[in-house]
C-alpha cells in the first residue's frame, strides 16, 4: 500500500532524511519510532505530498507522491503534529469544509460527517467553536478531519501528544479499531504506544532507518537472549541442576529463597532463538515441584530503542 | 470549481465570523464619509461664493462641476484609503494558515494551489466590492441633491475596484512569504507605495525614462478613471499587475516546498 524507496531530503545543507526505505501492507499499522528531530515528520510530510523528496521515490496505493500527488491526496488522511484546525469555525462547519475539499460526494457528505463525529466521539461538541474546545477534543477533531473522507491510508504524526491518560487510551483504541480497513502509519516517541498499537515498527534515528520488525521480535533480537524470572517450590539445588539441563538455557542464578512454602526465585537466561519457557515449565512440573511464576523479562522497547540509537551513534562516528 | 468555491466560502465566512470585516469596512466607510462630507460641503461653499460673486459683478453664474470638484478628489482619496485598508484583509490569507498549521491540511488535500489562491483572492475581492458598494450610497445621495454625471462615477468605481485588485493580489503574495501577518501587511503597503512614488519620480527623471516609469505608476493610471475616461490601456495595466501578483503567489507557494517552508 505504501512504498518508500531510498527517500532522501535535504533542508539546505542539512540532511533530514537519509535513504529511508520501508513498506506498509494493506490494513497494517506501522509504528514510526524515533527521538525528536529524527526525521519522522519529514518522512510523513513527503508521504503526504506536503514536501517533495530531494531524491528517492515514494508511492501510496500505487501512485507516486510527486507525479500523481492529487491521486495520493485523495487517498490519504493526515493528522499533522499540530492538528490543522481553523479555530474560529464550529466543529461541524469545519468538517463540512474538509469534506468538501477532500471531495466527499455531496449526497453522502452529511452522513459521512455524522459518522466520523460519532467514531471520534465529538458529536456532542459539533456546534461548539473549535477555539473553545479542550486539547483532547481538538486532537479528536484533528483525527476526524483525517477520517472524514474514509481514506485508504491514515498518516498520524504523534496522535496522542498532549492528551491525558484516559484520552490516550481512547485514541489508541480508536486507532486500533481503524486498522484493517485503513492502512495506518503512526509516529511517536513514546514506546509503549508502539507496542500497544502497532504490528510493525520502524525505528528511525538521525534520518536513517536503524531497525524494522515486529515489536516482539525487535525486543528479542536486540536483546541477544531471552530472560525469565522463575518462582518455584522445591529443593533449591535440585531445581538449579534441573534447569541447567534444559535445552537452550545458558545461565541460571538463584536470586532468593522465600520464607513461606519454600519458594525460590531464579533468573534464567536462554538463547535468543525459539521459546524455552515451555520446556522449563514442563521440566519442573514433571518433577512434581510447584511452579508459581514464569515471567519473560525481555528488554523493554525502551531498552531496545536506546540500544539501537546509541549503537547508531557509535557507528556514525567512524 | 468545487474546491475553489469551498475555499472562497470558508474565507468569506471567516471574515465575518471575526471582527475583521466589520472593523475594516466600518472604518473605511467612516473615513471615506468624513472626506465625502468635507469635499461636498466645500463644494457647496464654493458654489455659494461663486453665486454671490456673479451677482455682485452682474455676471452669469458659473456652472461648477460636482464630478470634477468633489467626486474626483474623493475617488483619489479612497484609492489611498484602500491602500491602507486592503492589506489588513489580505495579510492573514496565507500567513495565518502557515502560523496555525492549517496550510498542511490545504496542501495535502486534493486542491490545487491555483484553486486555493483564486479562492482566497476572490474572497478578499468580494469583501472589497462590498465595501465599495456600501460607499456607493454616498454617491447616491448626491443624485438627490444635484445632477452629477453617473458615467464618471461608475468609471471611477471601476478604477477603484481594479486598483484594489492589484493591492489584494500583492497582499496575497506577501502573505505567502511569511507567517507573520504584520510583516505581510507592512510589506504590502511599502511595496504598493513604491509603485505610487514611481509616478512622482518620473517627473524628475529624463523624459524618456520618466515616461516608462510613469507607465508603471499605479496612481498615474488611476487619474483617467477618476476623470471618467475609460481607457483599455489602464484596464490592461491593472489586470496585468493583478495577474502578476497572483502568479508570484503561486510561485512562492510552489517554491516553499523545496525550501522546506
Amino acid at each position: 500500500m505504501i512504498e518508500v524507496k531510498q527517500v532522501t531530503r535535504y533542508f539546505g545543507r542539512v540532511m533530514a532524511v537519509d535513504r529511508v526505505s520501508f513498506q506498509v501492507e494493506k490494513g497494517e499499522i506501522l509504528g514510526f519510532l524515533g527521538p525528536n528531530a529524527a526525521g519522522k515528520t519529514t518522512t510523513m510530510r513527503i508521504l503526504t505530498t506536503y514536501l517533495p523528496a530531494t531524491s528517492g521515490t515514494a508511492s501510496v496505493a500505487g501512485f507516486d507522491v510527486h507525479q500523481d500527488s492529487m491521486q495520493v491526496r485523495k487517498r490519504i488522511g493526515y493528522l499533522p503534529e499540530n492538528p490543522p484546525l481553523y479555530t474560529e469555525m464550529r466543529v461541524a462547519d469545519y468538517l463540512e469544509f474538509v469534506a468538501r475539499i477532500k471531495g466527499v460526494d455531496p449526497r453522502t457528505r452529511k452522513h459521512a460527517i455524522a459518522e466520523t463525529m460519532d467514531k471520534t466521539g465529538i458529536s456532542a461538541v459539533s456546534r461548539r467553536v473549535i477555539k473553545q474546545l479542550s486539547k483532547g477534543f481538538k486532537q479528536r477533531v484533528g483525527l476526524a478531519q483525517a477520517l472524514v473522507h474514509d481514506p485508504d491510508v491514515l498518516i498520524l504524526d504523534e496522535p496522542t501528544v498532549g492528551l491525558d491518560p484516559k484520552q490516550i487510551i481512547e485514541v489508541r483504541e480508536l486507532i486500533r479499531s481503524l486498522a484493517g480497513d485503513h492502512t495506518i502509519i503512526l509516529s511517536t516517541h513514546i514506546l509503549p504506544e508502539v507496542s500497544m498499537t502497532c504490528e510493525r515498527v520502524v525505528i528511525i534515528d538521525q534520518g536513517r532507518v536503524v531497525a524494522e520488525d515486529t515489536p516482539d521480535n525487535l525486543t528479542r533480537k536486540l536483546a541477544g537472549s531471552q530472560r525469565f524470572t522463575l518462582i518455584a517450590g522445591g529443593p533449591a539445588g535440585g531445581i538449579l541442576e534441573l534447569l541447567n539441563k534444559v535445552e537452550g538455557v545458558r545461565q541460571v542464578k538463584l536470586l532468593e529463597t522465600g520464607a513461606p512454602a519454600q519458594t525460590h526465585q531464579f533468573h534464567i537466561e536462554g538463547d535468543a532463538e525459539g521459546s524455552i519457557n515451555p520446556a522449563i515449565a514442563r521440566a519442573i512440573v514433571e518433577k512434581g515441584w510447584d511452579l508459581f511464576e514464569l515471567r519473560p523479562e525481555g528488554l523493554s522497547l525502551e531498552d531496545v530503542f536506546l540500544r539501537v540509537t546509541t549503537r547508531e551513534e557509535e557507528g556514525g562516528g567512524q | 470549481m468545487k474546491n475553489y468555491l469551498a475555499i472562497l466560502g470558508r474565507e468569506w465566512k471567516s471574515y465575518f465570523s471575526s471582527p475583521i470585516a466589520y472593523v475594516v469596512m466600518g472604518l473605511f466607510l467612516l473615513i471615506s464619509g468624513v472626506f465625502y462630507y468635507l469635499l461636498v460641503t466645500n463644494f457647496v461653499q464654493m458654489c455659494m461664493q461663486a453665486d454671490m460673486q456673479a451677482r455682485y459683478y452682474q455676471m452669469a453664474v458659473p456652472k461648477l462641476n460636482v464630478n470634477m470638484m468633489a467626486i474626483r478628489p474623493l475617488l483619489h482619496n479612497m484609492s489611498l484609503f484602500a491602500l491602507f485598508f486592503l492589506p489588513l484583509i489580505t495579510m492573514r490569507l496565507f500567513s495565518d494558515e502557515k502560523k496555525s498549521g492549517t496550510i498542511e491540511l490545504l496542501l495535502t488535500s486534493p486542491v490545487t494551489n491555483t484553486q486555493s489562491i483564486l479562492g482566497k483572492f476572490s474572497a478578499a475581492a468580494g469583501l472589497y466590492l462590498l465595501m465599495l458598494l456600501l460607499s456607493g450610497l454616498y454617491m447616491a445621495v448626491l443624485f438627490f441633491l444635484g445632477k452629477p454625471e453617473i458615467g464618471q462615477i461608475l468609471t471611477g468605481y471601476l478604477g477603484l475596484f481594479l486598483l484594489g485588485l492589484c493591492y489584494i493580489a500583492f497582499g496575497l503574495f506577501f502573505s505567502t512569504l511569511t507567517d507573520n501577518q504584520i510583516i505581510a501587511a507592512v510589506s504590502t503597503v511599502a511595496f504598493i507605495l513604491i509603485f505610487w512614488a514611481i509616478g512622482w519620480i518620473s517627473g524628475m527623471a529624463s523624459p524618456a525614462v520618466g515616461k516608462i516609469l510613469g507607465n508603471f505608476s499605479l496612481i498615474e493610471h488611476f487619474d483617467d478613471f477618476a476623470k471618467g475616461v475609460l481607457d483599455t490601456r489602464h484596464i490592461v495595466f491593472y489586470i496585468s499587475f493583478t495577474v502578476m501578483g497572483l502568479f508570484l503567489s503561486f510561485v512562492s507557494i510552489e517554491s516553499a516546498k523545496w525550501r522546506g517552508r
